[in-house]
């Protein structure tokens, strides 16, 4: 078992595997398999190296999936896909899980509803040894009441990252449901899936523009882990280093 | 038929816009995907949506439409107002739903084109 923060702490820049969109068995629509010991798992044997824990509009599997990630490094950035009152969904990064759970808060909050587990699927915490610890009843499925513009700032004030989901899908990408990114929204890039090939993703999606794009796997399955991942150059697997990365400061950059 | 007559008889709240009144109205379309929709509306529509984030103003504009009806009663984000304003798009709003509406629209001749 490796001991990540020593090897990192030389500030030589290193290229890391990075998959900053993984669901869990807590989102409706993410496998029962997906528990955050097997993520971690799964992860190591993807060669991922650093991965981030979106679950709908809920992060409550995060510090489990943090701590199982500390134990077989690797790096785990806590965060939430929150769905907009426009339904567009935006990837919300953090470095640590004071300020995520922070943002639930809130999210929570503007959130309203309850979950029907026959119909949009069950909603589970589990534990490091994957037993169902509780079933979340809140309607994570659905949108909150904030606006686009409200959720980026929400995030930005918890010094978290912000990203604009799968912008290439048809359902709840901006483009898809805004037309167009509004160019005083200040996102701190946007996301591809696995379909859209980040090398041609600016060519294929002109509404880009020159924002920092990344790719991911957004696996609601065990075996899509990795099947799109982005390779960064940085000093450390860390939300501080991504931000850099993401901004193409310092050195650090996002590797196509 | 004049966007002022058709406010005035379906009773719309004027939201914003209030310079654009006397623009002329051909058609109508419902959508809430905004891509869809600057894909496929057509011009000097109006169009009828529960989208109140302010890019509803830059469609409107990009398709040349004569206001947008934020339908449900929902209201627009204060952006949109301030950006519909500025554009000269008029934001209307109507309490029911953009079906009870269309339908209305539709009976009345909105959109039937010119007569035969």
């Amino acid at each position: 078992m490796t001991q990540p923060s020593k090897v990192w702490e030389d500030g030589l820049l290193r290229e890391f595997k990075a998959d900053l969109h993984i669901h869990t068995c807590l989102s409706p629509c993410g496998d029962w398999e997906m528990t955050p010991r097997r993520i971690i798992r799964q992860s190591l044997a993807a060669g991922l190296e650093l991965i981030a824990i979106c679950d709908h509009n809920t992060c409550e599997n995060a510090a489990v999936t943090l701590q199982e990630g500390r134990r077989h490094g690797v790096a785990v950035l806590p965060g939430m896909e929150v769905c907009s009152r426009e339904e567009v969904h935006l990837l919300a990064l953090f470095g640590n899980m004071e300020h995520v759970l922070d943002l639930q808060s809130v999210v929570y909050a503007h959130l309203t509803g309850e979950n029907r587990a026959d119909v949009f699927g069950y909603q589970i915490i589990a534990d490091e040894t994957d037993h169902v610890l509780a079933e979340n009843r809140r309607l994570l499925i659905g949108a909150t009441g904030l606006s686009l513009e409200q959720i980026v700032s929400h995030t930005h004030a918890r010094r978290g990252l912000a990203l604009c989901s799968h912008v290439d899908r048809p359902a709840n990408g901006i483009l898809s449901q805004l037309g167009l990114i509004p160019p005083d929204l200040e996102v701190d890039g946007v996301e591809v899936s696995h379909r859209t090939p980040l090398a041609t993703a600016r060519q294929a999606l002109p509404g880009i523009g020159s924002r920092p794009c990344v790719t991911s796997s957004d696996a609601h399955f065990l075996a899509d882990i990795g099947r799109a991942h982005t390779v960064l150059r940085m000093a450390a697997p860390t939300l501080e280093e991504l931000a850099l990365a993401l901004r193409g400061e310092f050195g650090r950059e996002i590797l196509i | 038929m004049k966007l002022r007559k058709l406010v005035e008889f379906f009773g719309l709240e004027v939201a914003a816009g209030v310079k654009g009144l006397d623009r002329e109205v051909k058609g109508g379309y419902c959508g809430d995907l905004l891509s869809e929709v600057m894909a496929n509306a057509p011009l000097n529509c109006v169009w009828l949506t529960v989208q109140g984030h302010q890019n509803i103003v830059a469609v409107a504009v990009l398709r040349e439409m004569a206001a947008v009806v934020v339908t449900g009663g929902r209201s627009p984000d204060a952006e949109t107002l301030a950006k519909a304003d500025q554009e000269g798009i008029p934001i209307l709003r109507w309490p029911q739903s953009a079906f009870e509406l269309a339908g209305r629209l539709y009976t009345a001749s909105v959109g039937a084109g010119p007569p035969a």
